[in-house]
């Protein structure tokens, strides 16, 4: 069975109290935003007799705003806006290096942050940089308006804490206190276009003027059934110099926070070999 | 009823807004240049471009384009007159079966018309969501080079006071 449009009710707000009112009337229905993931869907025969609430014309939710505290990407934001932005490359550059490696340009082109994040793939490319930088997700409903730390938006596999009839509308990136000494995105996948990772690294390291560790955060994609950052690893590492004994320890403390499995694209035992090696190989510089 | 703007056209489609632009194209419109591969945003081949970026036609339901600019492989030459891009293509050899061809050329455009560069890794890039099992890809992208590089010889020329010094330029570089 084909996608079938005469199955099919779309609803098209006009802007975003529209879509919450909506939203609040048809909760049943399915927010689409780029259509990337939930089109892909329904050409399967998987969505047919759906309301769609068609949430691209909400010009509003596309902006990325400047805010004194950071930037506010809308949730409709497209992946080559935030790749192309100037205030995201030179602020928080390993989301736009994510944005750069989701699918091929014609998927950049449509596919939006929002939709990445409630889609909640274990492999969603733009998670493991929203963890490191600590976004905070701006969500409206018709009972007001919610803010939540990024990793508290994902209960699982395809599962997030979205309530009922409730919208991404933004995320938001804190400026850093300070420039990372040192910083990485790593997407690893079959081949370099339209590939869903086999695992996806972000990391910030901060390193005071006696090379002791600072900060570390890092986080994988991919490993677990929902994103995670290297709590164990970041904890036993702050405070302590980089030597080959601590950057050895912190590789092995990396599996006390994931748990990769086996799967269509790749097993978890290449999974966890690969990060270890870019855990090691970041630290090490 | 769903108003956009197709190869410089205003059109009307009366069919359900949530048909796929692909099919809008095809069966409504019957403008068949686009072709449908996978249907899951895999493949390419349904490339068009909505107001000049490349986007996958088989992921686009009509009510998302309502209003903007959709542009086909038929807004470029015909068998008559060839756009630039398909003449590389056929002297090159970088079309075969030509199922990818039209997204194929569309990405390209694209890529050309906006200020692509001509280096082989950069083109590859921009295409890389395009498949091709026919030709290994070399071709295509030795076509596309080429005619970036002549667009920026066009651009160069117009610069430059007059053809032919820039063509006597040129020969006297070439003899050094
Ligand atoms: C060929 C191909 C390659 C891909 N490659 C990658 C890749 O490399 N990396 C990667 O991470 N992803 C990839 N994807 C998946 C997809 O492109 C991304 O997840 C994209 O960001 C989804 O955004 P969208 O706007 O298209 O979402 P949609 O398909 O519109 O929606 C996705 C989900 O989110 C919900 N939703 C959307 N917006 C909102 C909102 N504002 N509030 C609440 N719910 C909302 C929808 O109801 C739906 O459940 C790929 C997809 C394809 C087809
Ligand atoms: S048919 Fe649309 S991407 Fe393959
Ligand atoms: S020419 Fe046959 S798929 Fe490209």
């Amino acid at each position: 069975m084909r996608g079938a449009p005469e199955t099919m009710r779309v609803l098209r707000p006009r802007s975003p109290a529209e879509a919450v009112r909506l939203y609040g009337r048809h909760p049943e229905a399915l927010p689409l935003a780029g259509g990337t993931d939930v089109m892909v869907s329904w050409n399967a025969g998987l969505l047919n007799r759906r309301t769609v609430l068609d949430l691209s014309p909400l010009r509003e939710w596309s902006r990325i705003r400047r805010t004194r505290a950071g930037l506010v990407v809308g949730a409709l934001a497209t992946h080559a806006r935030i790749r192309d932005d100037a205030r995201v490359r030179a602020a928080f550059p390993l989301l736009a290096e994510a944005a750069s490696v989701i699918g091929a340009a014609a998927i950049q082109n449509r596919g939006t942050l929002g939709g990445n994040i409630a889609n909640a793939s274990p492999a969603g490319d733009s998670f493991p940089p929203l963890a490191v930088y600590e976004a905070v997700v701006h969500t409206i409903s018709p009972d007001g308006e919610r803010r939540s730390r990024f990793l508290n938006v994902f209960e699982g596999p395809k599962a997030t804490a979205l309530r009922p009839a409730e919208l991404i509308a933004a995320v938001e990136l804190p400026f850093l206190p300070k420039r990372p000494t040192r910083q990485i995105f790593r997407k690893i996948g079959t081949r370099a276009a339209q590939a869903l990772s086999k695992t996806v690294a972000a990391g910030l390291l901060w390193l005071d003027g006696k090379g002791r560790v600072e900060e570390l955060r890092f986080a994988l994609g991919a490993m677990a059934p929902t994103v995670r950052r290297l709590r164990t690893a970041e904890a036993f590492l702050a405070g302590q110099r980089l030597t080959p004994a601590t950057v050895d320890r912190a590789v092995e403390l990396l599996g006390e926070d994931v748990a990769p499995i086996d799967d269509v694209r790749s097993t978890g035992a290449y999974r966890l070999a690969v990060s270890r090696a870019l855990l090691g190989g970041f630290l090490r510089g | 009823m769903t108003r956009l703007t197709v190869n410089g056209r205003v059109r009307v489609f009366r069919g359900h807004p949530f048909t796929r632009l692909v099919d809008v194209l095809r069966e409504g419109f019957g403008l068949t240049g686009t072709k449908e591969g996978c249907g899951e945003g895999e493949c390419g081949a349904c490339t068009v471009l909505v107001d000049g970026q490349p986007v996958m036609s088989c992921l686009v339901p009509v009510c998302q384009v309502e209003g903007r600019r959709v542009e086909t492989i038929e807004s470029l030459g015909g068998l008559e007159r060839l756009d630039p891009l398909q003449k590389a293509l056929l002297e090159e050899g970088g079309a075969q079966c030509g199922i990818c061809t039209p997204g194929m050329v569309m990405t390209a455009h694209a890529w050309v018309r906006r200020g692509g560069s001509s280096r082989p890794a950069a083109i590859r890039e921009a295409l890389a969501g395009n498949l091709c099992r026919c030709t290994g890809y070399q071709h295509i992208v030795d076509a596309v080079a080429r005619v970036v590089r002549e667009r920026d010889r066009r651009r160069g020329d117009a610069k430059r006071p007059s053809r032919a010094t820039s063509r006597t330029a040129r020969r006297t570089g070439r003899h050094r």
